[in-house]
C-alpha cells in the first residue's frame, strides 16, 4: 500500500514536469520576439527592455528555464506586467467564485448522475435508458454558454426569480450568495452530468454481465442488494477516474461560466490576463490548474486502492 | 466448455463497415439530416443569402427581423443570417481539420509508443502533461501568443485532444499485440512494420473513426469558446462564437443574436455526437453483444 | 475407484426416494418473448433426493440453458422458457414470481459456476459473501451466523478458516474459490445443488478433491445433485444416471452403467469412443535411426518482478529442462497450469526469450540469435496455439493468412497461393475456403487452418500447444488423427503440450511431466504413463477422472470385477 502510494507520487513528478516545459516554451518558442509579442505592435523599445529584464529573456535558455522553476518551488509564481501584482495575491482575491462554483457542480453533479445513470443500465433498453441517455448526448453537445443564457432568460429575465449576473461572497450571508450562484452551477453541470451519467451506466452494464452478480442473483438476493452491494461497488472505479479526468473540463467550463454570468474569479482573470498578453499569469494559471488536476487524480488514485483491494500490493 | 461463451463470428467482412448505421433509428436519421443540412448550408451560403456578412452598415444597427433581414441585423448593422451561415464554413472546416490532424498525430504516436517500450514511457508522460493541462486554457494561451489565424485557432485546439486519441490507440495496439495471431505472425516471420500495417492497424480503423467524431465535435465547441471569450479568430470574421461574444453586450435587447448561433452550433454538435454513438455501436461488436443482452 | 463404487451401492431404493426437481418437456427460445430458435427443444430430466445425475454433451448442446432455466437466471432479454414445466419438489419455477425464486434459491435450490476466479465479488470479503445467504435467507443473529459459516467453511476443508474468513478472493487459489462457492451453496442445506462443469477450470488434482467434497456432502445432507459437465471421465466418477443432450434435445438418459457399458444411441456411442484411453497407445517402430531436429539444453526463463522497497522478486518459469525431440517422433510435455510447460514451448519458438541454457534447431544454435539473424531459421519451427478463435486474424482471408509466411520468406503470391489451396486439402478442408474469412468456420475447422498456416513454411518441428484443449472432444480426436496422419506422411517432429493425460497417451511417443518449471520424469510414453517412477507423476494419473474406464469400449479397465453391474 504504502509503495503503491509512493510509486503513486513519484508518477505525478514528470507530469508537473512537462506541464512545466510546455508552459516555459510556449512562449520562447512562438515565432517572433517574445518580448515584443507581449507589449504589442506599439511597444516603445523602452517598454520591450522592461519586458526582456522582467522576464530574464536576455539570459541562455535553460538558465531561463531553472530560475523559473526555482522561483517556482519557492512558491513564487511570477508577477503580472499589468498591474505588478504577485500572481499568487491575485489568485487568491479572486478563488472564492469559482471554488464556489467548481464545488457545487461536483456536488450536483454527482448527486444527480450517479442514480441516474444506476437505474439507465439497470433498466436497460427501456424509455428511462433512452432518456437518460438523450439527455446525456444533448449535456455534451449544448454549450455551456448557451444554456446558460437561456437560463438567464427564463430564471432571471422572465421569471425574476434570481439576480441575472454577479457574485457574492457567503461569508456575507447565504441567500445572496444562493441566488447568485444557482444558475451557473445548474449551467455548468449538464456537461458534467452527462459525462458522469453516461459512464455510470456504462461501468454498471459491464459489472452487470459479470459472473459475480449472477452468484449474487443465485443467493436469492433481491434486486437493490444486487445493485448496490454488489454492482455499485465494483462499477465505482470507472465513475470515478472521469469525475477526476472530467475535472479538466470542469476547469474549462469555470472559466466560460465566468465570463456568461459575470463573476469576478480566477476564470475571468486568465481570460483578461490572455487578452492583455500578460504573461506570467497566464503561465501561473496554467500551472496551476494542471496542479490541481494532478493532484485531484492522485487522491484518485489512492481512492482506487481503498475501493479495490485488488491494488493494495 | 471455453467456447460456450465466446462471441460467435466477430467482425466485418470485406466490404468493410458500412453506412447503414446513419439510419439505424429515426433520431439517428433526424441527426444525420440536419448535418447534411449545416453543411449544405455552409457550403452554399454565397447562394442562400445575398448580404456580405463582413458589410458595416451603420444606420441599420439592431434592426428586427424583416423580409430583408430574416434574422435582422447586428450591433454594427450586418446581416446576422449571412453571418451565421457563413459561421458554419469555420466551424465545419475546425471540426473536421481537428478530426484529422489530432487523429493522424496521435495515431503515429499511438502506433510507435504501443511497439516500443522506451518511447512509450516518454510519450506516455508527455500525454499525460498535455492532458493535465485544462483544453480551453491551452488553446487561448497559444492563440494570444502566435496570433489570432485560421491556423493558429486549429493548432491551439488539435494539441489537448491528440493525448487522447495517442492513448486509444495505444491501448488498442497493445491488447491487439497479445492476440495469438499475432505471435503467430511473429512466428511466420513476418517483419515488424507489416505486422503494424497488416494486423495491428487494421483494428484502430474502428475506435478512430467513432474517436473522429467526438474529436470533431468537441473541436467545434471548443471554437465557439475560444470566440466567445474574445480569444479565437478575429472579430469581424463571421464565426458562431463571434456571434455570441458580440451579442453579449444587447443579450437584453436582442437575445436572438445569442440564440441563433447557439441553436445551430448545439444542433451541429448534438447531430456529430448522436452519429458518433452510432458509429460506436455499429462498428464496436462488443457494445453490439451488450445491447443484444449478452 | 472407491468413489464410483460406493455411489451405486444403494441404487436399489434410489427409486422411490422422493422426487426433488421434475424437468417435464422444457423449452426455451432464443429472444424476449422466446419466439427465435429453440434452444432447449423438450427437455425431461428427473433428480431424487442423494442422486447425482450428470447431464453430458458438446458445446452447444444446451446444457448450461437448462441449469440456468431451473434457476431462473436465463438472461431476462435474450432467452425465455415458452414451455413445460420445472419442479421443484412438487413447485413449478418457471411460473414462481420474482420474489417466491428469490425465496426459493439458496434454501431450496443452490448452484455453483465453472469459473471460481470470476463467480465471487472481487471486493466483499468471502466470509461476508457467505454471510449474505444467511442474512437474507434467516434471522440468526450476526455470531451465530459467524459460527455457522465457520462450521461450513470446515466441513468444505478449508484451511485456517479465521483468516479466509476475512480474505477477498484474489487472495485464494482457485480450488479455495470454489469451495467457497461451495460453502455459500450450501449453507443453507438445499435440496437441490446443480453444479454447472464446477471443475472444468481447476487441475486435475483440485478437480478431483472438489468432486470427493461434493460427493461427500452430498451423502451428509442427502443432497440432490445436477451436475452438468463435458467430461466423461468426471461422469464416470460422480453420476447415478447420465442424460446425454444434444442440441438441444434428450439423445438418452439411463444408469451410468447403462450408459457407459451399453449405450443405444449412436451418438451417445459415437461420444464415448472419442475418449481418448489413458492406457498408452502401443510404442512405434522407430524406421531406422531419426535424426535429432530439436535440443533443448538446461533452458530457464526467470522472471523479475520490480519492487519498489527490497530487491526484485524472481519466479522461475522454466529450469533446467533439457529434452530431445527427433524426425518423425512426438514428444509430449505435460503438466498442470503454471508449471511451465507453455513458457517452455514459447521459448523454444522463440516469442519470449530464455534466459539461460540453450536451443538447438536442426543442428543451429538458436537461443542466442537476435531478432534479424533468427530470421532464416524460423521456418523451421511453427507453432499451433489453443484458441482456435483468437489464433487467426478475423479481417484477412484463410488464403492470405496461410500464404503469409511463404511470402515473408520470398515465395511469389500466386505460388503461395496454389500452396494455401493444396494444404487446404491436406487438413480436410475444400480448396476454395482460401477466400472465405475465419468466422465462417467452427472451432475445429479453424483448428485445421492454423495447422495448415504452420505446414506451410515446411516446418521440421511443429509446436502444438494446447492445441486441442478447447475443442470437443469428438472434434478433438479428428484434430489428433489429422496431426497423426500428417506426420506419417510429412515425417515431421511434434512438441505436443498438453495438461490431459489422455491426449498425451494416445499421441506421444515420448513425455516429460513438468512440475514448478522443471522436468520431473521422461521416456517413452508407454513406460512413464504406465509404469510412473515419479510420486507427482503417480498423483497426476490417479487424479485423472475415469481412470478405471475403457470409454472407447465401453467397459471397465482390466475387465469389469471391480464395478458392479447396474
Amino acid at each position: 500500500m504504502l509503495g503503491y502510494l509512493i510509486r503513486r507520487i513519484l508518477a505525478a513528478i514528470p507530469v508537473m514536469g512537462v506541464v512545466a516545459l510546455f508552459v516555459f516554451l510556449l512562449l520562447r518558442l512562438t515565432p517572433g520576439d517574445p518580448a515584443a509579442i507581449i507589449a504589442g505592435d506599439s511597444a516603445t523599445p523602452e517598454q520591450l527592455d522592461r519586458i526582456r529584464t522582467q522576464l530574464g529573456l536576455n539570459e541562455p535558455l535553460y538558465t531561463q528555464f531553472f530560475s523559473w522553476v526555482w522561483r517556482l518551488l519557492h512558491g513564487d509564481l511570477g508577477t503580472s506586467l499589468i498591474s505588478n501584482v504577485p500572481v499568487l495575491q491575485m489568485v487568491s482575491q479572486r478563488i472564492e467564485p469559482s471554488l464556489s462554483v467548481a464545488l457545487s457542480v461536483m456536488l450536483l453533479s454527482i448527486l444527480v448522475a450517479v442514480p441516474l445513470g444506476i437505474i439507465a443500465a439497470w433498466k436497460h433498453g427501456t424509455w428511462i435508458d433512452r432518456f437518460v441517455m438523450a439527455l446525456s448526448v444533448i449535456g455534451f453537445s449544448v454549450p455551456v454558454f448557451v444554456i446558460g443564457y437561456v437560463l438567464i432568460q427564463i430564471f432571471a429575465i422572465e421569471l425574476r426569480w434570481v439576480p441575472v449576473q454577479g457574485f457574492r461572497s457567503i461569508f456575507r450571508g447565504f441567500g445572496p450568495f444562493f441566488e447568485r450562484i444557482i444558475l451557473p452551477t445548474c449551467a455548468l453541470s449538464f456537461i458534467y452530468v452527462a459525462l458522469i451519467a453516461r459512464m455510470t451506466r456504462a461501468a454498471m452494464l459491464d459489472v452487470l454481465g459479470e459472473d459475480y452478480v449472477r452468484t449474487a442473483r443465485a443467493k436469492g438476493i433481491n434486486e437493490s442488494g444486487v445493485l448496490l452491494r454488489h454492482a455499485l461497488r465494483n462499477a465505482a472505479v470507472p465513475v470515478i477516474t472521469v469525475i477526476g479526468t472530467g475535472f479538466a473540463l470542469l476547469i474549462s467550463g469555470v472559466v466560460v461560466t465566468e465570463s456568461v454570468f459575470n463573476l469576478p474569479g480566477v476564470g475571468r482573470l486568465t481570460v483578461d490576463a490572455v487578452l492583455a498578453r500578460d504573461f506570467p499569469v497566464i503561465q501561473a494559471m496554467i500551472l496551476l490548474t494542471s496542479g490541481v488536476y494532478v493532484t485531484i487524480n492522485l487522491v484518485i488514485d489512492l481512492a482506487y486502492a481503498l475501493l479495490d483491494p485488488r491494488i493494495r500490493y | 466448455m471455453a467456447i460456450d461463451s465466446l462471441p460467435n463470428a466477430v467482425l466485418p467482412t470485406r466490404s468493410g463497415p458500412s453506412l447503414g448505421f446513419l439510419t439505424a433509428t429515426p433520431i439517428i436519421a433526424i441527426a444525420t439530416i440536419c448535418l447534411t443540412l449545416v453543411i449544405l448550408s455552409a457550403i452554399f451560403a454565397p447562394w442562400l443569402s445575398s448580404h456580405d456578412p463582413q458589410l458595416l452598415v451603420p444606420a441599420l444597427r439592431l434592426k428586427p427581423a424583416s423580409s430583408e433581414y430574416l434574422l435582422g441585423t447586428d450591433a454594427y448593422g450586418r446581416d446576422v443570417l449571412a453571418r451565421i451561415l457563413y459561421g458554419g464554413r469555420i466551424s465545419l472546416l475546425i471540426g473536421l481539420g481537428a478530426a484529422v490532424t489530432s487523429i493522424s498525430i496521435g495515431l503515429f504516436i499511438g502506433l510507435v509508443s504501443g511497439f516500443f517500450k522506451w518511447v512509450d514511457a516518454i510519450m506516455m508522460r508527455v500525454m499525460d502533461g498535455l492532458m493535465a493541462m485544462p483544453s480551453v486554457l491551452l488553446a487561448i494561451a497559444v492563440v494570444s501568443l502566435s496570433g489570432a489565424s485560421l491556423t493558429t485557432v486549429l493548432i491551439a485546439i488539435t494539441i489537448p485532444e491528440i493525448p487522447r486519441v495517442a492513448r486509444l490507440v495505444r491501448s488498442v495496439v497493445l491488447s491487439a499485440r497479445e492476440e495469438p495471431y499475432v505471435e503467430a505472425a511473429i512466428s511466420l516471420g513476418t517483419s515488424m512494420p507489416k505486422i503494424m500495417w497488416k494486423h495491428l492497424m487494421p483494428n484502430t480503423v474502428a475506435p478512430l473513426i467513432v474517436q473522429g467524431t467526438y474529436v470533431a465535435a468537441s473541436a467545434i465547441l471548443t471554437e465557439a469558446i475560444l470566440s466567445f471569450l474574445g480569444a479565437g479568430i478575429s472579430p469581424e470574421t463571421p464565426t458562431w462564437g463571434n456571434i455570441m461574444a458580440e451579442g453579449r453586450a444587447f443579450f437584453q435587447i436582442k437575445p436572438s443574436l445569442i440564440f441563433w448561433p447557439g441553436l445551430l452550433l448545439s444542433i451541429a454538435i448534438l447531430s456529430v455526437n448522436l452519429i458518433g454513438d452510432a458509429a460506436r455501436d455499429a462498428l464496436d461488436p462488443r457494445m453490439k453483444q451488450r445491447e443484444a443482452g449478452k | 475407484m472407491s468413489d464410483a463404487v460406493n455411489s451405486n451401492i444403494n441404487r436399489t431404493d434410489v427409486n422411490t426416494r422422493p422426487m426433488v426437481l421434475e424437468i417435464d418437456n422444457l423449452v426455451v427460445g432464443v429472444g424476449k418473448t422466446g419466439a427465435g430458435k429453440k434452444i432447449i427443444d423438450g427437455i425431461s430430466l428427473q433428480v431424487r433426493q442423494g442422486e447425482t445425475v450428470c447431464v453430458v454433451g458438446e458445446s452447444g448442446s444446451g446444457k448450461s440453458v437448462t441449469s440456468l432455466s431451473t434457476m431462473g437466471l436465463l438472461p431476462k432479454d435474450s432467452l425465455k422458457a415458452i414451455g413445460g414445466s420445472i419442479k421443484l419438489v412438487g413447485e413449478d419455477v418457471l411460473k414462481a414470481s420474482d420474489r417466491r425464486l428469490r425465496q426459493l434459491r439458496a434454501t431450496t435450490m443452490a448452484m455453483i459456476f465453472q469459473e471460481p476466479m470470476t463467480a465471487l465479488n472481487p471486493v466483499v470479503h468471502v466470509g461476508k459473501q457467505i454471510d449474505e445467504v444467511l442474512r437474507t435467507h434467516t434471522s440468526l443473529g450476526a455470531s451465530a451466523r459467524r459460527a455457522r459459516i465457520l462450521e461450513m467453511m470446515e466441513q468444505v476443508r478449508l484451511p485456517d478458516v479465521k483468516r479466509i474468513f476475512a480474505s477477498y478472493p484474489h487472495r485464494l487459489s482457485g480450488g479455495q474459490r470454489q469451495r467457497i462457492m461451495i460453502a455459500m451453496a450450501l449453507v443453507l442445506e438445499p435440496k437441490l445443488l446443480i453444479a454447472d462443469e464446477p471443475t472444468t477450470a481447476l487441475d486435475v488434482t483440485t478437480q478431483k478433491q472438489i468432486l470427493t467434497l461434493i460427493r461427500d456432502l452430498q451423502k451428509d445432507h442427502g443432497t440432490a445433485v445436477l451436475f452438468i459437465t463435458h467430461d466423461m471421465g468426471v461422469v464416470a466418477d460422480i453420476a447415478d444416471r447420465v442424460a446425454v443432450m444434444r442440441q438441444g434435445r434428450l439423445v438418452e438418459t439411463g444408469t451410468l452403467q447403462n450408459i457407459l457399458r451399453a449405450p443405444t444411441m449412436d451418438y451417445t456411442r459415437n461420444l464415448l469412443s472419442a475418449v481418448p484411453s489413458l492406457v498408452p497407445r502401443p510404442p512405434r517402430v522407430e524406421a531406422g535411426f531419426n535424426p535429432v531436429v530439436l535440443e533443448a539444453n538446461e533452458l530457464g526463463k526467470v522472471y523479475r518482478e520490480r519492487s519498489f522497497f527490497g530487491k526484485p522478486r524472481e519466479v522461475h518459469a522454466a529450469q533446467d529442462v533439457t529434452l530431445t525431440l527427433r524426425k518423425g517422433r512426438t514428444l509430449g510435455i505435460v503438466g498442470e497450469s503454471g508449471s511451465g510447460k507453455s513458457t517452455v514451448a514459447r521459448c523454444i519458438v522463440r516469442l519470449i526469450d530464455p534466459t539461460s541454457g540453450g536451443i538447438r534447431l536442426a543442428g543451429r544454435e538458436i537461443s542466442d540469435l537476435s531478432r534479424h539473424t533468427l530470421q532464416p531459421h524460423r521456418k523451421k519451427i511453427q507453432i499451433v496455439f489453443q484458441d482456435p478463435y483468437r489464433s487467426l486474424n478475423p479481417r484477412i482471408t484463410i488464403g492470405e493468412s496461410i500464404a503469409e509466411g511463404p511470402i515473408n520468406y520470398g515465395a511469389k503470391r500466386s505460388v503461395a497461393m496454389a500452396r494455401a489451396r493444396e494444404l487446404l486439402e491436406l487438413v480436410d478442408l475444400p480448396a476454395d475456403a482460401v477466400s472465405r474469412y475465419p468466422h465462417q468456420f467452427s472451432g475445429g475447422q479453424r483448428q485445421r487452418i492454423a495447422i495448415a498456416r504452420a505446414l506451410a513454411l515446411e516446418p521440421e518441428v511443429l509446436v502444438a500447444d494446447e492445441a486441442v484443449s478447447a475443442l470437443d472432444v469428438s472434434v478433438q480426436a479428428q484434430v489428433l488423427r489429422l496431426l497423426d496422419d500428417i506426420q506419417t506422411r510429412l515425417g515431421i517432429a511434434i512438441l505436443f503440450i498438453t495438461h490431459d493425460l489422455r491426449v498425451a497417451a494416445q499421441i506421444c511417443d515420448d513425455v516429460a511431466v513438468m512440475q514448478h518449471g522443471r522436468v520431473v520424469e521422461q521416456g517413452p510414453a508407454a513406460e512413464v504413463l504406465a509404469n510412473p517412477q515419479q510420486a507427482y507423476t503417480r498423483q497426476l494419473l490417479d487424479a485423472a477422472p475415469g481412470r478405471g474406464w475403457d470409454f472407447a469400449n465401453f467397459r471397465a479397465v482390466d475387465g469389469s470385477t471391480t464395478v458392479p453391474a447396474a
